[in-house]
């Protein structure tokens, strides 16, 4: 049993200087079997492991990761949470996760920062305009806080932001999801491990997957740079390597994965105390507690696995955040970096089963995983400890490219891919 | 970003071309006698490479024509740069 966090335990530690905190997770060598094993250890993969364990009773599983935990894509992202999105199936979908983010930090002992600052989306053309109260009366059907706001009220919920109608791009309005926000990257991978490690899950790091062993159509074990692993369930969240990883077993996935940017830059003052995002013109904004601006900017057109990205596309970005922010102009930037994401056609991520028995895929979250991260996990483990669907991800299945009934968000989500 | 070998303009940003995903994926002869499987494959399915791939590439910015491209996508290296309708190079 894990010592649990507190303001007593704080203070106990704080005589010891702190040198004496326990382990937040074990770092042991694989066993020759578990019931099910998850490939990949970012908050999507631990988060599965977690709830296989707690809600399904499955402790004899292990994670798999070829780095360490929350190196990918957790630790690269821009920790933007929200559920404003248009059709029901994702509308359910990220306001399950949304709700399990407002407890999540209670339910793990572990303060992952969730902050409901509120998301704004904004309307730079008519279009944009109609999308927006189109998507804002769908959200409220839905049942998911959203509000329309015109130039003033835009102003008057984020002043720094430029609303002249003289600039390239105007604002013309925008959305606002107030309990949409952020949360601490990290401590989401972090709070995960330590919970499952908690309940019995091995947690391995610097474990590569090399190949999948299958017996006929069933999957007998994992080939990995520790040797191999027998189980009969596999659940790859891999996120922009779940192709590679398919691809071992002969199996073809409808993604392509691509760089996606990010940068921050030096710390400041509070300045900004929200989430501002604008698809026309490809900018989000927000401030980290350290006080770093962190900003996203778009992916590349191209089929990519190196981490790294274009100029050019940063240079867009930085260009829409400096015309919609004059403020900015003098703030210097600290780091760049890029996270492969797995696009999907229709913007939608998969939670499935495969055409081969024991092994499922959780991947395609594209440029917007992070805000799905609890809900993810959930309904993966579901998936996985039943062998069938919960109903929340029943959309979300690959055989949605066959029959056609795709779950188009590309331009409808609030964000352009 | 890196530089890509336009066989018609030589050598050029690769922002000024537009990627055109997977190339020798042939349009079906017969539309009509796919089945949905066969479909989903030829729209949705891809390799998505990691290494060496086959690729399409159009000079947007610039002649506006289409070519194959043969690069490695862990490393951005383009290998071989062929023109639509030649084979892709063996190696």
């Amino acid at each position: 049993m894990k010592n649990k966090y507190s303001i007593f335990s704080l203070i106990k530690n704080a005589f010891s200087y702190h040198e004496n905190w326990e382990k937040a997770w074990k770092d042991p060598e694989p066993k020759k079997q578990y019931d099910a094993i998850i490939v990949g250890g970012g908050g999507h993969g631990l988060a599965t492991a977690y709830y296989l364990a707690k809600k399904h009773n499955m402790k004899n599983i292990a994670v798999v990761e070829k780095g360490w935990i929350g190196g990918g894509n957790t630790g690269r992202n821009t920790t933007i949470i929200r559920s404003n999105y248009l059709w029901d199936a994702s509308a359910s979908l990220y306001d399950h996760a949304l709700k399990i983010w407002e407890g999540l930090s209670q339910e793990l002992n572990y303060n992952v920062m969730f902050s409901q600052r509120g998301v704004m989306n904004l309307a730079h053309n008519l279009q944009d305009v109609r999308d927006l109260k189109r998507r804002t009366h769908a959200n409220r059907l839905n049942g998911i806080d959203a509000v329309y706001l015109n130039t003033e009220e835009v102003k008057k919920f984020c002043p720094i932001i430029n609303t002249s109608q003289d600039i390239r791009y105007p604002v013309l309005g925008g959305t606002l999801q107030r309990r949409a926000g952020t949360a601490r990257h990290d401590a989401v991978a972090w709070g995960y491990a330590r919970g499952a490690d908690e309940m019995g899950v091995d947690i391995i790091q610097n474990c590569e997957v090399k190949g999948i062993k299958r017996n006929g159509d069933k999957v007998e074990g994992i080939e990995t740079t520790k040797g191999f692993i027998k189980t009969k369930k596999i659940g790859v969240v891999a996120a922009g390597h779940s192709s590679v990883i398919a691809n071992m077993v002969g199996l073809k996935l409808p993604l392509e994965s691509k760089p996606l940017q990010a940068l921050v830059s030096e710390p400041v003052k509070p300045i900004i105390d929200t989430v501002v995002m604008s698809n026309a013109v490809h900018a989000y904004v927000s401030q980290s507690d350290k006080g770093e601006l962190v900003i996203g900017a778009g992916t590349d057109d191209y089929i990519s696995y190196s981490q790294k990205g274009s100029h050019d596309i940063v240079e867009g970005t930085l260009n829409a955040i400096l015309e919609l922010y004059p403020i900015f102009s003098r703030m210097r930037m600290l780091r760049q970096w890029g996270g492969i994401v797995d696009i999907c056609p229709d913007a939608s991520p998969i939670i499935s089963k495969t055409s081969v028995k024991g092994l499922y895929f959780n991947c395609g979250w594209g440029t917007g995983g992070f805000k799905a991260t609890p809900g993810s996990g959930d309904l993966f483990a579901h998936t996985i400890a039943n062998d069938e669907p919960h109903k929340l991800n029943a959309a979300f299945n690959l055989n949605r490219f066959v029959s056609g009934d795709l779950v188009d968000e590309h331009g409808a989500a609030a964000v352009a891919h | 970003m890196f530089l890509i070998n336009c066989p018609f303009c030589g050598e050029r940003e690769q922002s000024e071309f537009k990627a055109g995903g997977e190339a020798h994926i042939e349009r079906p002869k017969q539309p009509t006698e796919l089945s949905d499987d066969e479909w989903a494959e030829f729209l949705f399915m891809r390799k998505n490479i990691k290494g060496v791939q086959f690729e399409r590439w159009n000079h947007a910015h610039g002649c506006r024509k289409w070519f194959n491209i043969a690069r490695d996508t862990s490393n951005d290296q383009i290998k071989a740069v062929y023109k639509m309708g030649e084979k892709p190079p063996v190696k």
